[in-house]
């Protein structure tokens, strides 16, 4: 997918003038935290599941080769044939080659962000063949031509009016009211149906792959991703080698974190685990199946300081939970991965430079980490990717020579408080009848909007020592 | 006051209180006197290096944070009228430094406390040191590091209640942020200033006629906000309304 990082801040600006679209964040925003902190607090210790799952992500990142050679050897045992890709073009192309093998000409999807991010659905359109999402919001914006806007919920912007006269629009089924949800939800369901019957290949992404059983699990609520892996002649999984754990029981605890985080439920519609191919005694599944494990820079990420990164476990919250992804939608952040987990790993999957927005598109407020149920420090790392923005001179260098040259004055308390003292009566002594300023020009960015109330007088330390000396 | 068992308190003024609302430190130095501590300012206090830390910029936060470390580890207690100062100090220098400096970070760390925690939980403040007029109808916003980094949530509203007999007007939404978070709101002032409207917005409908905080960034924010779009509550910081200070004007506002 191209990246559009540069214009963060321009399309956030722009989102929040489309009044319609921005109510209905807001409305999540208020919606999601409510649902997702009953699930948690109905589950009993979530704290003590959460840092269990976290011990053994690490575990399990620490000890990577192990497992990874572990669960190709049960895997192919199993009968399935696995890849490796370390690029998202290699991802591509071994796709490819898999369904032109086959002779294939129409693929059904389920939900997959790693797909998103190799940009498959258009490499494999070029190559021939017809790619139809299955996933209902994957559907829906595939139909409208857009990419999604939450990693979770990839139509969460779409209206149910939108949704509706793009269905009238794009599906030739004649005269019809299709006024609920549920006629929507039936509509997709009908046309899907048949793509189904009529696809060649399935692909779809995995949520955790168990080394000891060479297993792949999937967590979805509609039920699509099992279509897409049963009906299809040939499967194909595609996901990153980060989603590794080492037993069955580990990601059953994955699923529990994952589903009351990603949407309040206490357990989703579907929880599937694919083992491989059809065996002889079976009458359904598919003849062929195939993982395709990629790297794209996790191994780097792995060997840096970012690496707590690599225990997300895509459930979203912390774009539930983040005002500034609120205020801004999933698209102004201009690649796959939005909010404050896509801050960190846009800038990490791609370039510091063209990505420079994100990181600085944070208050540190915290609240993305407290929920996070891999607890990943997220601020800590968005300040890290500042601090990695600032050695590499990147963004704007009023901000940084003006910041350097206030921490080399505070470093001089005398001269601090000598022109610190010297601006604020300055200061005072302009605003003080009206208590702010509407234009300040040594600080445009905060009387953009906002006034800058005035100081109170001269500075406490003057006063303070005035005081004294007068007691004295 | 001379007692020798007295609580020893030096004073983490903060810059923004230091240069933009004095009347926060006063007020500060009251309520603490009036716990019953000794209260001290080191004279060479300046900035603990938050604004350069949060940009990135480590080299010089800690350079600002082993200045402050030589200035304040001699003290019994450090206090500072900001939940995002004192985090500072005990969240965030022992993940900037290393070596000798973080374990000098750390002691530090366990003696550094907010303001209206250190009133409630350390020396327990339950008397007003001023005869309190009548006030207005409060409601309290919780910056974001003394919330999460801290646990401040109850101390302010306990004390509060305690000494000025008010009971604070929940808003909704109290755990979100108002949009302030340092250079954030002059470097995506837009984003901002939607962030603030909101929390605004959530204030304004308690029917308060005072927006009270603990953090001096906070409140500058959110009184410019709304002074820009004409929105009438009057925004203190809570040092002020608890030691019966509130002769200056309100933040933002003229005399
Ligand atoms: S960073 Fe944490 S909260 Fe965000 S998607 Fe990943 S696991 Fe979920």
């Amino acid at each position: 997918m191209e990246l559009q990082s540069q214009h963060f801040t321009r399309k956030a600006v722009a989102a929040l003038a489309d009044e319609a679209a921005a109510a209905q964040r807001d409305a999540m925003a208020l919606f999601t935290p409510v649902v997702r902190e009953a699930a948690v607090q109905q589950f009993g210790d979530f704290e003590a599941l959460r840092q269990h799952v976290k011990r053994i992500r690490r575990h399990s990142l620490d000890n990577l080769d192990y497992y990874l050679a572990r669960f190709e050897l049960e895997a192919t045992n199993n009968g399935n044939q696995v890849h490796y890709a370390d690029s998202a073009s290699e991802l591509n192309s071994i796709v490819l080659d898999i369904c032109q093998q086959h002779d294939a000409r129409k693929v059904a999807k389920g939900k997959s962000m790693v797909t998103e991010e190799t940009g498959l659905n258009d490499y494999l359109k070029r190559g021939g063949l017809e790619v139809i999402e299955t996933d209902l919001g994957e559907y829906i914006i595939q139909q409208a031509g857009e990419t999604p806007s939450h990693i979770v919920g990839p139509a969460l912007h779409k209206s149910k009016e939108q949704v509706r006269e793009l269905f009238l629009e794009k599906h030739a089924l004649g005269e019809r009211e299709l006024e609920s949800i549920s006629d929507l939800v039936g509509e997709a369901r009908s046309v899907l149906r048949d793509h189904f019957l009529q696809a060649d290949i399935g692909i779809i992404g995995a949520n955790a792959l168990i080394a000891e059983t060479g297993y792949s699990m999937l967590v979805t609520n509609e039920g699509n991703g099992d279509l897409c892996a049963n009906l299809p002649r040939v499967l194909i999984i595609c996901t990153t080698l980060d989603r590794i754990l080492p037993r069955g029981e580990d990601a059953t605890a994955v699923q529990r974190l994952l589903v009351r985080s990603a949407t309040g439920q206490p357990q989703t519609c579907y929880t599937s685990f694919y083992s491989g191919p059809r065996r002889e005694t079976e009458l359904d599944g598919p003849l062929e199946t195939h993982i395709v494990l990629l790297d794209n820079q996790r191994s780097d990420i792995l060997a840096s300081d970012y690496r707590e990164m690599l225990q997300c476990i895509r459930c979203g919250a912390c774009l539930n939970h983040c005002p500034i992804f609120t205020a801004s939608g999933g698209h102004s952040y201009g690649w796959v991965y939005p909010g404050p987990m896509g801050s960190v790993l846009t800038p990490l999957l791609n370039s510091l430079e063209d990505t420079a927005a994100l990181p600085n598109a944070c208050t540190s407020c915290g609240r993305c980490a407290e929920v996070c149920p891999a607890d990943i420090p997220l601020p800590d790392l968005l300040r890290d990717l500042r601090h990695q923005q600032s050695q590499e001179n990147i963004g704007s260098p009023r901000w940084r020579m003006g910041l350097r040259l206030h921490a080399w004055v505070a470093a001089r308390p005398g001269l601090y408080q000598f022109l610190t003292t010297r601006v604020m009566s300055i200061l005072n002594k302009l605003g003080r009848r009206k208590g702010s300023f509407h234009k300040l020009p040594f600080a445009s960015g905060w009387t953009d909007q906002r006034d800058f109330p005035s100081p109170q007088g001269e500075s406490f330390m003057q006063q303070y020592k005035a005081r004294r000396d007068d007691r004295e | 006051m001379s007692d020798s068992s007295a609580p020893r308190v030096s004073l983490f003024v903060t810059c923004l209180a230091d240069l933009m609302r004095p009347s926060v430190a006063f007020a500060s130095i009251r309520l603490l006197e009036q716990a019953g501590c000794i209260v001290d300012v080191p004279q060479r206090q300046t900035c603990c290096g938050q604004p350069s830390y949060n940009a990135g910029e480590y080299a010089s936060a800690s350079v600002l944070a082993k200045q402050f470390i030589e200035q304040f580890e001699d003290a019994q207690y450090v206090v500072a009228p900001s939940g995002s100062c004192a985090g500072m100090v005990c969240e965030h220098y022992p993940k900037l430094l290393d070596g000798e400096w973080r374990q000098r970070a750390l002691a530090l760390a366990q003696k550094t406390y907010e303001l209206t925690s250190f009133l409630s939980d350390v020396v327990q403040l339950d008397k007003a040191p001023a005869v309190m007029t009548e006030l207005p109808t409060i409601t309290y916003h919780d910056s974001c590091a003394g919330l999460r980094e801290l646990g401040i949530r109850e101390q302010p509203r306990e004390l509060l209640r305690k000494l000025c007999q008010v009971e604070v007007r929940e808003m909704q939404q109290t755990e979100v942020c108002c949009g302030f978070g340092g250079t954030f709101c002059a470097k995506m002032p837009e984003i901002s200033a939607k962030m603030t409207d909101d929390k605004l917005r959530n204030a304004t409908a308690t029917g308060a006629a005072m927006l009270a905080g603990g953090d001096l960034g906070c409140l500058l924010s959110i009184a410019g906000r709304a002074r820009r779009q004409g929105i009438d509550i009057e925004v203190r910081h809570v040092a002020e309304i608890l030691a019966g200070e509130l002769y200056s004007p309100a933040i933002g506002e003229g005399e």
